[in-house]
């Protein structure tokens, strides 16, 4: 990936080198208990490079254990996790991050009052000269800063502006883009488009898509079916801890995949308590096992 | 966002085209006067100006060149704490031991000189040993319980502050220090911090030049090192800072350390200008060198600010607390003016940042 983060600009098919099939991260029948409760249980997962893997689910599911384990914010307690085809054990996010594995939380860690440019650098500042007078390399990194956000598409008048003055989706794909040109090649994505509007949605998928054409692999993590299969490659619903749904783009359409991450039989439950509540409109509502769960009726679609 | 709406309504917006393109267009370039006033120290030197124009005409004494000296005397005595208190505050905590902790690294040298009959610069040394400890104590206190600064140095504050008068009760029987001016090593060391030079037959003390040289270098490593940058991160946002490899503890302890390096350097100079040193002393100045630094335009709550808005802000110090005298007023109504005047300096702080930055 290192030699593949300048130039590749719009390159839009990978080649498919001879290792290109070998998925980057593997997830074999993982799990993780805290203690007496099994937060996750049996998990297969593979992320491919130049591939978008979804994880739906709704809260509670397991998701937030899922990228904590291949993250390195803890560890996994069954099952196999391998990176590169060899099991890995992290201890630290940082022995993550050195194998490429990068994550964009929900908070994208910045810091709102410092501008772009230092913002995108931060931890890791490129500097000049001897020691007693070290400095940053401001030239170079507001460059190479720009450079990198015109790779991702994102053009900024202003890289000394406070990064929080850009739009929550600006902001994200600043965050994507940091991670990108620090060497990333296994992208996680936590909720990238929880607390955003319809266009910056939007404008997030485009990054990631555009990540996925740099040759990454993308673990987007959502709870919104609409924009998983958006950009997905491949999607694995998860329901209390196990996986209910593990499926390809062939496999499965965009009322399936609604359908299952809302839970079809759940939803026919809950609307027999809805029909009890006098104003409620249940007509419109699935049946159990009706396949054809209109998106407003899920819990997510309303939000 | 809203901004462009209102500015350019008819202006014919067309939609994001995908693909690079040379400008964003929604961000209009400001002014340079607004981009001026959108920094943080331009507020305060407009302020400081203001001051200044004042006393020139109401206190006519004030023109003098002697006077001018006396008053960037005072103004560096404030001015060198307020610097390492702006960079704390920028850092995202403030420290109210400061004050004390001047008096304690110079009563740490007097008697320890004094009493074991050495070298006063091995007390120098050793003072700022305990300076830096302080310092240090304050910030792992803070970085390893996690309570607020106000806590821990309120606390620090409190114990220096009680034993400061104790132990020089106990080692002297007296609440100041004896004498030290005729000690091995005086002389040197009065020429290090509190000598005097003549510029046209105005004498300045050696302080004022040590204030700018510090603001200098403060300035420097604020915006042109790493150190800074990591300053700004603490400051404004902790868990971020620490999730993209910033050193967060080393940057908290090590800024409270620098606070105690300013502590020592003000307490050496108060020892070697006046041989001895009163063991009350230095209770409430250190929310003097936090109004300074607030005036001069950091953020209370970090993550904003520079190291040039408080030089400004301990020159409006000195000048006022100077001005007074020289205006031929009751000296009683310094604080008052003080109070005015922090409030004035936040009030048009807050206004110039929202007119320039207006979005």
């Amino acid at each position: 990936m290192t030699d593949n983060t300048t130039g590749t600009h719009g390159a839009v098919t990978q080649d498919t080198a001879p290792d290109g099939d070998r998925p980057l991260v593997e997830l074999r029948a993982a799990g993780k208990s805290y203690g007496n409760i099994r937060a996750l249980h049996g998990v297969d997962l593979t992320v491919h490079p130049g591939k978008v893997t979804c994880v739906l689910g709704d809260n509670g599911a397991g998701k937030s254990t899922l990228i904590k384990i291949i993250s390195g914010l803890h560890r996994h307690t069954e099952g196999e996790f391998l990176v590169d085809g060899e099991p890995v054990r992290f201890s630290t996010p940082r022995e993550a991050l050195d194998k490429g594995i990068a994550t964009v939380y929900q908070d994208l860690a910045v810091v709102p009052l410092m501008p772009v440019w230092r913002n995108f650098f931060l931890g890791s500042e490129m500097t000049k000269g001897p020691w007693p007078l070290r400095r940053l390399d401001i030239d170079r990194m507001k460059r190479t800063a720009d450079e990198e956000l015109r790779n991702m598409g994102i053009v900024l008048d202003d890289l000394e502006q406070p990064i929080g003055t850009l739009s929550g989706g600006q902001r994200q794909c600043v965050a994507i883009a940091r991670a990108v040109y620090f060497g990333a090649r296994v992208l996680i994505l936590d909720e990238p488009t929880a607390a955003l509007g319809v266009k910056q949605s939007g404008v997030v998928l485009k990054y990631i898509a555009m990540a996925r054409d740099r040759g990454l692999g993308v673990i987007f993590i959502t709870h919104n079916p609409h924009h998983a299969y958006m950009v997905g490659d491949h999607f694995s619903v998860l329901r209390l801890g196990t996986m209910e749904l593990s499926a390809d783009r062939s496999e499965v359409n965009l009322e399936e995949l609604t359908n299952h991450m809302a839970g079809g039989a759940e939803l026919a439950a809950l609307k027999h308590e809805l029909a009890q509540v006098r104003g409620v409109d249940t007509e419109g509502l699935p049946e159990e096992g009706d396949l054809q769960a209109p998106a407003a009726a899920t819990p997510e679609g309303k939000s | 966002m809203s901004m462009a709406q209102q500015a350019e309504p008819a202006a014919v917006t067309p939609p994001p085209a995908p693909g690079p393109k040379e400008t964003d267009g929604r961000t209009a370039r400001r002014p340079l006067a607004l981009r001026l006033l959108a920094r943080p120290e331009v507020g305060v030197f407009l302020g400081a100006v203001a001051v200044l124009v004042f006393f020139l005409f109401a206190a006519p004494p004030v023109r003098d060149g002697s006077s001018m000296a006396n008053i960037l005397y005072q103004s560096s005595t404030i001015g060198i704490m307020a610097l390492p208190v702006a960079l704390l505050m920028i850092g995202g905590e403030f420290d109210l031991s400061a004050g004390v902790a001047v008096v304690t690294s110079a009563l740490t040298a007097s008697m320890l000189s004094y009493q074991l009959t050495m070298n006063v610069w091995v007390g120098v040394i050793v003072a700022l040993v305990v300076s830096l400890a302080v310092g240090m104590f304050n910030g792992w206190m803070l970085v390893k319980t996690g309570l607020p600064s106000f806590l821990v140095t309120l606390g620090t504050f409190l114990i220096l502050q009680g034993v400061n008068l104790a132990v020089t009760k106990l080692v002297t029987g007296n609440v100041a220090t004896d004498d030290i001016s005729d000690m091995d090593g005086f002389d040197q060391a009065k020429a290090l911090f509190a000598s005097s030079f003549d510029v046209g037959g105005v004498q300045v003390k050696i302080t004022v030049v040590w204030w700018l040289v510090f603001a200098a270098l403060a300035t420097w490593v604020l915006l042109r090192t790493k150190y800074g940058n990591w300053i700004f991160a603490v400051g404004g946002n902790k868990e971020s800072a620490r999730a993209v490899g910033v050193p967060v503890t080393f940057t908290k302890i090590s800024l409270f350390m620098l606070v105690g390096f300013g502590a020592w350097f003000v307490g050496m100079h108060n020892l070697f200008s006046f041989n001895t040193v009163q063991s009350g002393e230095g209770v409430g100045q250190e929310l003097i060198y936090i109004a300074a630094a607030v005036i001069g335009g950091c953020l209370l709550t970090g993550g904003y600010g520079s190291a040039i808005g408080p030089v400004f802000g301990a020159f409006m110090f000195g000048m006022v607390q100077q001005g007074i005298v020289y205006a031929g007023w009751n000296p009683d109504w310094f604080k008052a003016f003080l109070g005015v005047m922090l409030l004035g300096a936040v009030l048009i702080n807050l206004w110039v940042q929202r007119t320039a930055t207006r979005r």
